[in-house]
């Protein structure tokens, strides 16, 4: 009995976890489109003419069963990467994504050398 | 050696920030089309103004060249470029496609019983969810294409005079 109820849950749980995956999150993709009639605004917080029409376009393409990702990238096509708040990973942003990383890295370097060489003396 | 690395990494960290933020602060972030130009449009369904049918690609590889002009009765600007547009009509190369945008028919009606109509063909996009493969976010916004429906120049507001020329050079080369 209790490996029935334990199964029970653990394929419960999968399930679970299966239809958070499959779901999309419409007001996580707007907020990460720019409204580009706005002043520092995104589609989600925006009630203009152009962030209205945006948001029908998601929709419908969720609709369609598009995933987040093609849905960024048909919107990059027609309006530039300027239309995305998180900018894609290419060998022109590359730089963005790794600085943090770098800067990281090299900051332990230097605190390594600086700790190595306060214990020599 | 050690604090000569050190010195080393920090000079070459702050030459790299202010790097960035003097490349950073002098690129242009105001929103163009530029990128556009050069593109083929494709996977266009449009619907016609009056009649049941659809307007494809296909019909735009009929034109040698076709000028795709987004307008509405309610759009000010709009009637600004109307008499440029009325102009461009007289261009034997170039086919005027007009799409009337989030606009209600008796009024594009009678815009255009009122200023003329410049358009060989007319489509409508009641919702702009059409206009949006266009990469288009306000209106009057033109796309100038080609036979082979490549992207020539995208005119966002009003046509002017001197984007008439340039269309005008274009089309009789």
């Amino acid at each position: 009995m209790r490996v029935k109820i334990i199964f029970f849950f653990v394929i419960l749980n999968l399930n679970m976890a299966n239809a958070e995956t499959n779901s999309i999150d419409i007001n996580k993709i707007l907020k990460n489109l720019r409204c580009l009639i706005c002043q520092g605004q995104s589609v989600a917080d925006s009630n203009s003419e152009f962030a209205q029409t945006i948001k029908l376009v998601v929709k419908d393409q969720i609709d369609d069963g598009k995933s987040e990702k093609q849905i960024y990238k048909f919107l990059i096509e027609k309006y530039g990467e300027w239309i995305v708040y998180k900018p894609p990973f290419n060998k022109v942003n590359f730089v963005l994504w790794l600085f943090p990383y770098l800067t990281f890295v090299i900051g332990g370097v230097i605190i390594f050398l600086f700790m190595k060489k306060r214990d020599n003396h | 050696m050690q604090k000569k690395i050190i010195k080393f990494s920090i000079i070459l960290l702050i030459i790299f920030i202010i790097g960035v933020f003097f490349i950073g602060l002098n690129k242009n972030s105001i929103y163009d089309t530029k990128d556009l130009v050069g593109q083929k449009i494709t996977n266009i369904q449009l619907k016609h103004f009056s009649e049941d049918i659809i307007i494809t690609e296909k019909d735009f590889k009929k034109n040698d060249f076709t000028l795709i002009n987004f307008w509405a009765s309610w759009c000010g600007p709009c009637r600004d470029e109307h008499p440029l547009l009325l102009e461009l009509k007289k261009e034997k190369k170039l086919k005027l496609l007009g799409v009337n945008f989030k606009d209600k028919k008796v009024n594009a009606i009678g815009f255009l019983n009122d200023l003329g109509n410049p358009y060989d063909d007319l489509a409508k996009d009641e919702l702009g969810k059409l206009s949006v493969n266009f990469g288009i976010y306000g209106i009057p916004e033109s796309i100038l294409i080609n036979k082979d429906l490549e992207i020539l120049k995208k005119f966002i507001g009003p046509i002017s005079k001197d984007d008439y020329k340039y269309i005008i050079n274009i089309v009789r080369k």
